[in-house]
């Protein structure tokens, strides 16, 4: 119970301040990706699950307030979610590398999926343009929030970790 | 043996593939049911507007804080400068003023005499801030602070700066989504002021960063239109106002078919740095309906 409270604090949160705050701190003009930062660091802390639920919900808020209709964003984040919770089992908290790698891993597929489903279908070509100008910055940025956030949310977890562990161990 | 299983004194719990599959299938209906109704959209656009909106709001309010205060101690050298130079055109000003308020008293007798009424009187407008920008990089959209609380809904204007920024596209009971014309997604029809030819003028992720946005189909047969030109939003637009300002023509080309004009238009509204909005809360359909 508390789990599921604090990683929808986390949603909350991580989506008002991409919204607002990094909105407002732009490098040209690209706003960072916390939710992938959010749906694939519980993909691969917490397993496929996890990370497929937590997906659907950063991508439905996303939906409902910046899509054209509903699922899309909820669809491509729930899947990357789901193939980050693939990596649950080589994860180990002390290695940042895997981290960071899946992260920007996800973060360029996502861009390259958007670009495919949205822009591609509606005959636009330039893939190029869209890699350098939109794609590649966003991926570059997200990663470097994730230096910041990706700690706190790994703290968090431990915590979140350790406290269902002695619950379990009272009833054993 | 079923993949479900259930043992005793423990919770019933779907296997992740299942639940996968579901919330697959959950997405892929919501797609196909909101891509021609909005079913959801009340409900949902409620629940969120109050839970997310007010923080949006809170910070929005402090970062504009902060950014203010900074802006006026930035401001306060330039602005001594700036005053002097003020002064001096205040002065011309008023002469100019004198002018054209003769020029307008002028004209209103001219109008008396031709009996032209004002085809669009002024439009109601309600004031709101941005609260925030769209969470991905590939469309520009925001959401404002009012909603339909504030008799704001679907399909309204929203202009700044005395040029059009986009419309409304989604509302909830505390907030809107404007979709702005610049966005890769939207298309507006529009004309030019002087000839009256109609033109469609679309958003272009590319273009966007160089400021301009593109237009097409323009039939100028008889090569009147010129760089510089007014752009308004055309009379048949189904969706827009009549004759609101959207931008000057920045470049012109003759299209392969000859037939048609494309090109680019500078918007007149800087989206770079839009803070504040007005909405227009007339809609397009009364208008026809009052005719």
């Amino acid at each position: 119970m508390l789990r599921k409270l604090v990683v929808a604090l986390f949603i909350g949160v991580c989506f008002i301040l991409q919204c607002s705050v990094f909105g407002a701190f732009t490098f040209v003009g690209i706003v960072p990706n916390l939710m992938i930062i959010l749906t694939s660091s519980f993909g691969f802390m917490r397993g496929e699950k996890e990370g497929f639920v937590i997906g659907f919900f950063c991508g439905l808020l996303s939906d409902i307030f910046f899509g054209d209709f509903l699922g899309f964003y909820a669809l491509v984040l729930m899947y990357i979610g789901f193939i980050n919770g693939k990596f649950s089992r080589i994860f180990y908290p002390e290695d940042i590398k895997l981290p960071l790698a899946l992260i920007i891993t996800s973060d360029l597929s996502y861009g390259i999926l958007c670009y495919i489903l949205m822009f591609l279908l509606r005959g636009r070509f330039h893939f190029l343009y869209y890699f350098k100008s939109v794609i590649l910055p966003e991926a570059l940025y997200t990663i470097l929030v994730t230096i910041f956030l990706y700690p706190i949310i790994l703290l968090v977890n431990g915590m979140l970790e350790k406290r269902e562990r002695r619950s379990e161990q009272k009833f054993v | 043996m079923s993949p479900v299983v259930k043992r005793k004194g423990e919770c019933f719990t779907l296997p992740g593939k299942y639940l996968l599959f579901i919330l697959t299938f959950v997405c892929i209906v919501m797609m196909l049911v909101t891509f021609g109704t909005d079913v959801f959209n009340g409900p949902l656009n409620t629940v969120v507007g109050y839970c997310v909106v007010p923080f949006e709001k809170g910070i929005g309010r402090i970062g504009s804080w902060i950014s203010n205060r900074s802006d006026e101690l930035m401001s306060i050298r330039s602005l001594l400068d700036e005053n002097e130079s003020l002064k001096e055109e205040v002065a011309q000003l008023t002469e100019e003023n004198t002018i054209l308020q003769q020029d307008k008293y002028e004209l209103n007798k001219l109008r008396e005499l031709l009996s032209l009424d004002e085809q669009y009187g002024e439009y109601e407008k309600i004031g709101a801030r941005i609260i925030s920008r769209d969470s991905g990089n590939w469309y520009s959209v925001f959401i404002i602070d009012k909603g339909t609380d504030d008799g704001i809904d679907v399909d309204m204007n929203v202009i700044a700066g005395g040029g059009l920024v986009g419309r409304i596209t989604a509302a909830g009971p505390n907030w809107a989504r404007v979709t702005s014309i610049i966005s890769d997604n939207s298309n507006v029809s529009a004309m030019t002021i002087t000839t009256e030819d109609n033109l469609i003028v679309s958003g272009d992720l590319q273009l966007m960063s160089e400021g301009v946005i593109s237009f097409s189909q323009l039939v100028d047969s008889s090569n009147q239109v010129s760089e510089g030109d007014k752009i308004v939003t055309s009379n048949i637009s189904d969706k827009y106002l009549p004759n609101i300002l959207i931008g000057y023509i920045h470049t012109i080309n003759r299209d392969n078919n000859n037939i048609t004009k494309s090109g680019y238009i500078t918007p007149a509204v800087d989206f770079e740095h839009l803070s504040e909005v007005l909405v227009i809360t007339d809609l397009k359909q009364q208008i026809e309906e009052e005719e």
